[in-house]
Formats: structure tokens, sequence, C-alpha cells
């Protein structure tokens, strides 16, 4: 529409959201029982899950809220002070 | 066929194919709607009419229909358009092209369901094209003009026009209809690219502008209403030829070529000033009216050119904005640079006949030649030091 | 959880606070939903969330409408779609509480009463966060707000009741902590026609005053402690779901205390006013264990 307020879906809608991050998730794939509950809520969707039910952070854009390591059983996930 | 304006429009909205109707009753616009209603389930009309409970839901119904593409239509009226008024600029500032009937209405309190314009007018900066209709005839006329502008590639913006309460509204008048195969050819099946909602092409449409986009976004706006202005004038023509019947684009002038006084008028009671100005002329009065037919885009050029050399300018006000005077005269004003005499009348449905418009004419003729400068009379009031007729 | 795609409809960095649930469920939601779906979005968090134009997280269309506006706003679009002949999709308003229970709440009683054919989400975070928490008919009895520094004096507005008096085909209390259950809820409520409801609680840690990791856990001990009820309404029949199937004897709830304690807006409130809180809760369960039996 003639220069309507119209808008694309893209990533980083809202910024570099990454940027707000004050602690980091770090992920122990080794101690992962692979129950994804950390993919289930993260509210970012930041948490990914690979082919072999392995985990890894989009750290571009999470937030650090820290969900994941919280819902975290296995302990897996850790926070991380960022520098 | 003989009907009121009310069945006028719905048999024009009817006549233009709307696809969605949303609408809550007020008197006296309610028989737009009943009738409406009726087409539908008599399955004469093909749409969906959404018995909605509020003015303000019914026009984000007709936002909601027309961002999808679809033709949609609504009335109120007075208290109705008012509660109305954060999606009528929803509406407008979103370049949704809906199309409204607004039966003008005074509003309260005191309760009264007599006519007044100042409801319609409120709503002139909502980036609406605002048209006002004279008669019966041109209501139905103008329900159909009314959407083939609003759907516009070069406009895209909505419409409303309005009627007078019961003077137009509950009046039977005679009322020529356009065939239907005449009225497609006229208003073709909306295509709808207006479209802002599309799950094939999934976008999100209004989240937040900046300052760095929103300026832009309402210059667009204001381009487009700058254009309708040519657009209105074409389907006036075009529809004159569909119709036989010659419209009024902008501006109609009656006997304004060398008029010492000028009545400027807005709606159905510009027969009775055109009435008044016969009555003058026959007795060697120069009296001319200028019918402003649409609101906005203003026609200011056009008002310019009509009132030059012109003695005496009355502009009659069925209308007020408080603390300034009435709203066709300030806007007059400000377009031709010279201050009218601003005649506020027929306020709250008050009588506004041939002999007022005649004893105004000549009012403005004696202040005029009295060397009076700009000045607002309240015609008619009573316990006033103001001559009345 | 199998049944959840790894498609992403809600795309990551949005400009949603961190920890919040409202779009874990909306992520969570839109996955239920799928791409035939239309989101319409009232004024409310969401509305932030979006960021600035031209861009926006959503895969799906969004129409931003006004506050008191979106169930008609979707009324309107579902009325165009059936005029084109589109069936295939869904129609959904997700709106805060403010937008529901307090502006919105005509608009949505209209379309309810004519049975238009949408989902309406509410998810209620319990105040008017977008705005930086002032009170509305939704928030708590106790809670603070910039409107209530001395907590709310008066209940929470029931606006699931509301719309069961409206005897539309579903209506369903959902909270983010159980976002299985809310897709589970929102599965049933796509396979119906007309106008169905959906009431989610959504913890939000600037306006309820707790840490971000801690939402999952706020939000399953409102429903632990019994103050929020997870039920659903469909055919005239109403039945606890998830874990508050398990907490109809109030000695299987957790104390209330626990809850409170976790946040900070309920900080001021003394045993007095915690046994009112509790009172309250005790007759709403009372009500839907009532609505229960039939």
């Amino acid at each position: 529409m003639l220069g309507g307020p119209v808008s694309k879906a893209t990533e980083g809608a809202g910024g570099l959201t990454g940027m707000w991050r004050i602690r980091r998730p770090e992920v122990d794939n080794s101690m992962c029982t692979k129950c994804h509950l950390c993919w289930l809520f993260c509210p970012e969707g930041v948490v990914r899950r690979g082919c072999k039910g392995e985990i890894w952070i989009v750290y571009e854009f999470c937030k650090g809220c820290g969900i994941c390591a919280e819902v975290c059983a296995a302990r897996a996930i850790r926070m991380v002070r960022e520098v | 066929m003989i009907a009121t304006g009310n069945h006028a429009v719905a048999y024009g909205v009817k006549a233009a194919r709307a696809e969605v109707i949303a609408a809550y009753p007020i008197t006296p616009q309610t028989q737009i709607i009943e009738k409406l209603s009726e087409f539908i389930e008599k399955g004469e009309m093909r749409a969906k009419f959404l018995r909605v409970e509020s003015e303000h839901s019914a026009m984000a119904a007709c936002i909601g229909a027309s961002a999808c593409g679809a033709r949609a239509f609504t009335a109120t009226s007075s208290q109705g358009l008012l509660y109305m008024s954060e999606m009528v600029f929803w509406a407008g500032l979103g370049s949704f092209p809906v199309v409204m009937a607004v039966v003008t209405r005074a509003l309260a309190p005191p309760w009264s369901i007599w006519n007044e314009h100042t409801d319609i007018l409120s709503q002139r900066d909502a980036g609406w094209i605002v048209i006002m209709c004279e008669s019966v005839q041109e209501a139905y006329d103008a329900s159909i003009q009314a959407f083939r502008i609003a759907e516009d590639r070069r406009v895209r913006q909505p419409v409303m026009f309005g009627l007078d309460a019961f003077s137009l509204s509950h009046t039977s008048e005679r009322l020529d209809l356009i065939g239907q195969e005449e009225a497609d050819a006229f208003l073709p099946a909306p295509e709808g690219d207006w479209k802002v909602i599309d799950v094939q092409e999934p976008t999100t449409y209004g989240n937040m502008a900046s300052p760095e986009r929103m300026m832009e976004i309402r210059h667009s706006t204001m381009e487009r209403l700058k254009e309708s202005s040519g657009v209105i004038e074409e389907a006036a023509s075009e529809f004159s030829r569909v119709s036989g019947r010659q419209q009024a684009g902008l501006v109609e002038e009656y006997r304004t070529s060398g008029a010492e006084v000028m009545l400027v008028v807005v709606g159905a009671s510009s027969g009775d000033a055109k009435d008044a100005a016969d009555a003058l002329r026959d007795e060697g009065v120069r009296a001319g009216v200028l019918r402003l037919r649409v609101i906005r885009p203003f026609p200011s050029e056009r008002i310019r050119a009509a009132l030059q050399g012109c003695k005496a300018v009355a502009v009659v006000d069925r209308d007020y904005s408080f603390g300034l005077g009435g709203i066709i005269g300030q806007e007059v004003a400000s377009a031709t640079g010279a201050g009218p005499f601003n005649y506020i009348a027929g306020i709250g449905g008050r009588d506004l006949s041939v002999m007022d418009f005649a004893g105004i004419a000549r009012d403005a003729i004696r202040r005029a030649e009295a060397g009076e400068g700009r000045g607002e009379i309240w015609w008619g009031i009573k316990g006033s030091q103001e001559p009345s007729r | 959880m199998r049944n959840l795609t790894d498609e992403e409809y809600l795309l990551p960095g949005n400009a949603a606070c961190p920890g919040c649930a409202a779009v874990m469920a909306m992520r969570i939601g839109l996955k239920v939903l799928g791409p035939r779906t239309i989101l319409v979005i009232p004024a409310c968090c969401m509305s932030v969330v979006q960021g600035h134009c031209p861009k926006t997280p959503s895969k799906v269309p969004i129409f931003n409408t006004a506050f008191a506006a979106s169930a008609a706003t979707a009324s309107g679009i579902r009325a165009a779609l059936e005029m084109k002949g589109i069936m295939d999709v869904n129609i959904v308003c997700w709106a805060g509480d403010g937008g529901t229970a307090d502006i919105g709440i005509q608009s949505l009683s209209g379309a309810a009463e004519r049975g238009d054919d949408l989902i309406y989400v509410c998810y209620d975070n319990e105040a008017y966060m977008n705005t930086g928490t002032q009170r509305s008919g939704s928030t708590p009895e106790g809670a603070r707000t910039t409107t209530t520094i001395t907590g709310k004096s008066e209940g929470k507005k029931d606006v699931p009741g509301i719309m069961i008096a409206h005897r539309i085909p579903y209506v369903a209390t959902a909270c983010t902590s159980y976002p299985l259950d809310f897709a589970n809820k929102l599965r049933r409520a796509i396979s119906m026609r007309g106008t169905r409801y959906i009431h989610l609680l959504s913890p939000c840690p600037p306006g309820w005053r707790y840490p971000t990791e801690k939402t999952v856990e706020v939000g399953k001990l409102a429903v632990e402690s019994g103050a929020w009820i997870l039920y659903e309404w469909a055919g005239g029949r109403c039945r606890l779901t998830g874990p508050s199937s398990g907490l109809a004897e109030r000695s299987k709830r957790r104390p209330l205390e626990e809850y409170l304690r976790i946040q900070g807006r309920f900080a001021q409130a003394d045993p007095s006013k915690i046994e009112g809180m509790k009172r309250r809760i005790d007759e709403e369960w009372e009500r839907i264990l009532a609505l229960c039996k039939g």
C-alpha cells in the first residue's frame, strides 16, 4: 500500500536484543537429557534443537532471561555473567 | 419511484454491491440499515450484515473487512458518529476505503433528533472525503459515487456523505435509479488490492511508526486527499453520463454570474437558498448561491473563483465551533482571505426557509453597504437585538 | 511436545521484556495455529513487542486495531473472508487483560453474542503493563500497582465466567507455565466454529516484581496454590485440566503464601489480607467445582 504502515517479518524487529543481556546461558550438551523444556519455554525462540537433539543458543537475540537454565532439571544450562 | 433519503441510500449501497455492512441503530439513520438488512435477508443483495453492539464496533468491523479488500459500508448519525470517532480516524489515517452515510443531527445535551451539521463536521480532520447531499436523488447518486472515489487508486481514502436529518432522511421525493448493469459498469467489483491482510503474503499492519516515518505516512495521505478533488469531479461527470442527471462535483454554482450577494450553503436547505435567489433576482437583487457539495477536500480554489467580485458574502452555517464561529464560515474565510458574514442558522433543527435565506441575503447587503467587517450573526435567535428577518 | 513444530512464527529479536510469558505463549500458540492465521491485536504489550515499522517479528498477518475494538475488527475480517470464500483461516484476537476485561469487553461481548467465528485469547498479566503497571479489572485483590500502591482492594473480574454466560462453544483458562495444556486447548478451540475464548494467565517479571528466570515457576505456583484454576468449558460441561484436576481438595494445594512471597507486588499484604484472598480463592473453587458437577 502506498506509503502505508506495513511491516515484513524479520529477525531483530526489536533490534539486536542480545545486547540487552547481562547473563549468558551456556549449554553443556554432555549433561543434556534432551527433554527440550528449554526449547519449549524459551520466550524468544532462541534455543534451537538439532537433529540429534542437541541444544544451542542464538546469542544474537538471546535476552538472557535465564528461564532455560531454570527449567533445566539436568542443570545442563548455567547462566554466566557477561563481562 | 418515490423514496425517502434513507431508502435512497439503501438502494444506492445495494447497487454499489457493498460486501460487508456493519451498523448500529440510531435515529434518524436507522431506516438505511433496516432496508439494507431487508435486501440481504430477502436475498436481493449478497452481503454480510453485522448487527454490531455499537458504532465503535461498526467502524472497527468495516475497517477489518476493508483491510481484507472487501467493500464495506456503515451509516450513523450524531452521538453514534462521535462514539465511533476513534475508528473514523483509524479508517482515515489507515487509508481504508470504507463508505459511510451520516444523517446529520444535533448533538446532546439536551436530546435533539433534529438537523444540524456539527456532527459530521467534527470529523473533518480524520482523512475522509466529506460530501454533503442536497436531495434524495443526490443521496442515492452519492452513495454509488462514494465507493468509486474511495477505491480509486489515486485516492484510497474513506468517504462519508451527509444527508440532513428528516428534511432528507425522512422526506419522500422522486428518485430515479440506475440499472444494475450501469452501476456495475460505473463501479466494477472491488479489486481489493488495497488489502493489508493476506495469509498468502503475511504482513503486520499498523505497528509502531517512529518519528522518522510518521510524517511521510501523513504526507502521503495529504497528497491523496488533494488528488481526490480531480477524482471526485471525474466521478461526478462520469455519473452524469451514466444517469443522465447533471451531477455537482466539488461545488454547485447557482445564478452566481454577476452576483452582488452570494449565499454559501451546504446540504438540504440549499434548495431553499436557490428559491430565495430566484425571488431576489425577480426583485432586482442579484443574488447567487454557492453550494459546497464537498467539504473535504475543501474546494478553496473553486470558492475563491466563485466569490470574486461579490459585494456581500453570506456563509450560512448549520453548525458551530465554540470559541471561533461557524465552521464553514471560518473555512471560507481562510480560503478567500476575506471575512464573510457568517450566519449561524437552523441550529438543532430550527426552521431555515426561503424567507430566511432571502432575509439573510438582504441583511448581508445592508451590512456590506454599511461597511461592516467580518461578523457572526445568530440568525433568528430569540431575545436578540439582531434583526431577525 | 512432539506435535509442536520447530518452525518459528514469532521471530527472535522482538521487543518484549526478558522473561515475558506473553511472548512465550504467543510463540507456542502460533506453532499450534499455523500459517493460515490472522492475528488481531489491540493496544497492549503485544503492540510494543512487534517493534517498529517496517519490521515485525510475526510471520503470520497481524492487524493492529484500537484498544476497544479487537473482537469487532475480527468480526469484520471474518465477514470479508466469508464473502471472498476463504473459510480455512483462524482469526485470532490476542489481547491483554485491559483490552479484554475493561475497555474491550463490549466488543468481545457483542461478537460472542453474535457467535462470530473467531478465537479470542486474553493473555492476562493482571494490570496495564504496557503503560507501566496500572490496576485493571483483572488485577487480583492485594496486588500493588502504580494506581493501587497499597494493594488493590477489590477482587479480580471473572472474564471466563462472563464468557461462559454467553453460552459460546468453548471457554478455557490456561497458564503460560503449562504450554502443552494451552496448546491442547487451542487445538480444541481450532476444531470448533463460533466464538471461542481462552483466558491465559501470563506472569510479568517487571509488573509482578520477580526475577526474569522465575516466570515459569511463578505461573506454576499460581496453579499449584489454587490461585489460578485450569479448566475448560465446552458443550455445557466444565472439567478441570492439568494440575488443577488434582487440586479440588484444598489440602492438596500449596500454601498461597508460596505464590505471594515470590512476587514483590504482594509484599505488603498482611496476614488478614491474605486470609481474605484465601477465602476468595476457596469461593472460586466452589464455583468451578459446582460448574464441573453440572
